[in-house]
């Protein structure tokens, strides 16, 4: 995408439309990635209430897997999980 | 045009007023001596019902201008207004205002700064927050400061500019002091300022906008390119508010004030109220016949370089008077600039440096006179023994 010059776009740093944070994915910040042992899962949903970025997918009640595009590695998921199904690996870029 | 009406107000009373008549959408505000009557007045004006302002008592100057920060991007019409240490700890957010481009005006009431505590005049407050891309009036009385507070609300909101501005008065010697005042109609002052139309309001849900979003490497250096276009526009049609103004009110204003300056040979530099006492004395001194003049700014965000330039460049020597110390070694802020903008011309005055009047500390004609005295020594001799000066500190 070509950027702008200083002439072409709003003064302020604003920018004219909302719900712009989507656009901006934060997961490339990750060093390590969470990864889940499926079989162990119990579907409690505590990785879902404790995700401080809301990338717990989940469908039909059940946990389908992170949102990698946010997902900022940041453990908490695997830290809480009761049945330590989620471990913390190191992302390969 | 309607007479204006004289009244007595202390400087911090007439702010008051003036902002009464402006009836701000929001006013955010902390009392700090010696900005607090203004707080105090502005808060009765909204207790008696007299404006429709939101007034809202923030429990810092910090919160002050964030609150002014919030209301500003909600689309309204927002004034502060604080002092010294105020000043201080709203600087986080005084840069966030600038570059946001929110038209918030501002009076400040120059106080020093800590430490040692002192609540005394001089300009270390607002001199500081010279590059925080604010706009800057300095006042030297309370009918300048009256009307260049209006002023500030057109230029600040012009589609051009869309900046923040500070209007700046002495602390005590002008805040405290009572002086007749002309003021204006009620009507004639809202019709001048007009009725608020922001740039945009996160109030708007027809159209939502995002303000104050990361903005890195690839557009941060870009939006401070606009902020600087900002400032030189500013300086370009400022003089078109002057003329609205002169219209509205019959009063004249620009960039710099200058006096007895045409056929003088040396000339003192000054802000503030301290121009004043300046007059009195080049006045004094014309009388026995010394070729005596006084350049008093107006404005010193944006820097009226060429109308500086244009004033003393003729001159043999010039004293450029600073309320302020820079601690840069090189003389105070007000100085580093006029000097600079002089060096530009083909011929330019000698000039040197008094700082003076920190804390309080009062000046007097006499101080004033030793100053022209010493400007026409080296207007004569065309040497400086001394390039820095501390005028009335005791050694
Ligand atoms: S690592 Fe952090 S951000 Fe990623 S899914 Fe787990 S809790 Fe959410
Ligand atoms: S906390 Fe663990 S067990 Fe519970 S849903 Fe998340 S991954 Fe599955």
């Amino acid at each position: 995408m070509t950027k702008k010059g200083w002439k072409d776009i709003p003064i302020g740093g604003l920018i004219e439309k909302g719900g712009t944070a989507k656009e901006y994915k934060t997961g490339d910040w990750r060093t390590f990635i969470p990864v889940k042992d499926e079989a162990k899962c119990i579907d409690c949903m505590i990785c879902w209430v404790y995700c401080p970025d809301s990338c717990i997918k989940v469908k039909d009640g059940k946990m389908t897997g992170f949102d990698l595009d946010y997902c900022k590695g940041c453990g908490i998921c695997a830290s809480v999980c009761p049945v330590k199904c989620i471990s913390m690996e190191k992302e390969k870029k | 045009m309607a007479t204006p009406k004289l009244a007595p107000f202390t400087g911090d009373e007439i702010t008051a007023y003036a902002m009464k008549q402006i009836e701000p959408d929001v006013v955010a505000a902390y009392p700090i001596t010696p900005q607090t009557e203004i707080v105090m007045n502005f808060s009765q004006y909204v207790a008696d019902g007299k404006v429709s302002t939101e007034m809202i008592p923030v429990e810092s100057e910090h919160s002050a201008m964030s609150a002014c920060v919030g209301a500003a991007c909600a689309g309204a019409r927002t004034m502060t207004a604080t002092s010294a240490n105020g000043l201080a700890l709203m600087w986080e957010i005084l840069y966030i205002a600038a570059s946001t481009r929110l038209p918030i005006v501002m009076p400040v009431v120059n106080r020093a700064l800590s430490a040692p505590i002192n609540i005394h005049c001089d300009h270390s407050d607002s001199m500081g927050t010279r590059d925080s891309g604010w706009l800057q009036i300095y006042c030297e009385n309370a009918q300048e400061v009256y009307e260049s507070i209006i002023l500030a609300v057109k230029i600040a909101e012009r589609a051009d500019i869309q900046l923040p501005v500070m209007v700046c008065q002495d602390g005590f010697i002008t805040s405290h002091a009572v002086e007749g005042v002309e003021v204006f109609e009620d009507k004639a002052v809202k019709d001048f300022i007009g009725e608020y139309k922001p740039r945009f309001s996160l109030l708007n849900v027809e159209k939502p906008v995002t303000v104050g979003p990361l903005d890195l490497q690839d557009y941060y250096f870009e939006h401070k390119r606009q902020q600087s276009e900002g400032i030189t526009n500013a300086l370009k049609v400022i003089p078109e508010v002057f003329k609205e103004f002169e219209k509205a009110f019959g009063k004249k204003h620009d960039f710099v004030d200058g006096y007895r300056l045409d056929d003088a040979e040396v000339a003192i530099c000054v802000l503030s109220s301290t121009a004043g006492t300046a007059r009195g004395v080049v006045d004094n001194l014309r009388d026995k016949g010394q070729k005596v003049g006084l350049l008093k700014p107006r404005f010193f965000r944006p820097f009226p370089r060429e109308a500086i330039a244009k004033k003393l460049s003729h001159l043999k020597a010039v004293a450029v008077l600073d309320r302020s110390e820079a601690f840069s070694g090189e003389g105070g802020p007000l100085f580093s600039e006029v000097k600079a903008a002089l060096y530009d011309e083909k011929s330019h005055p000698s000039v040197i440096n008094y700082i003076f009047g920190l804390g309080g500390r009062d000046i007097f004609e006499k101080d004033i006179e030793k100053v022209y005295t010493d400007l026409l020594e080296v207007a004569g001799t065309g040497k400086i023994k001394e390039k820095i000066h501390f005028l009335g500190v005791r050694d």
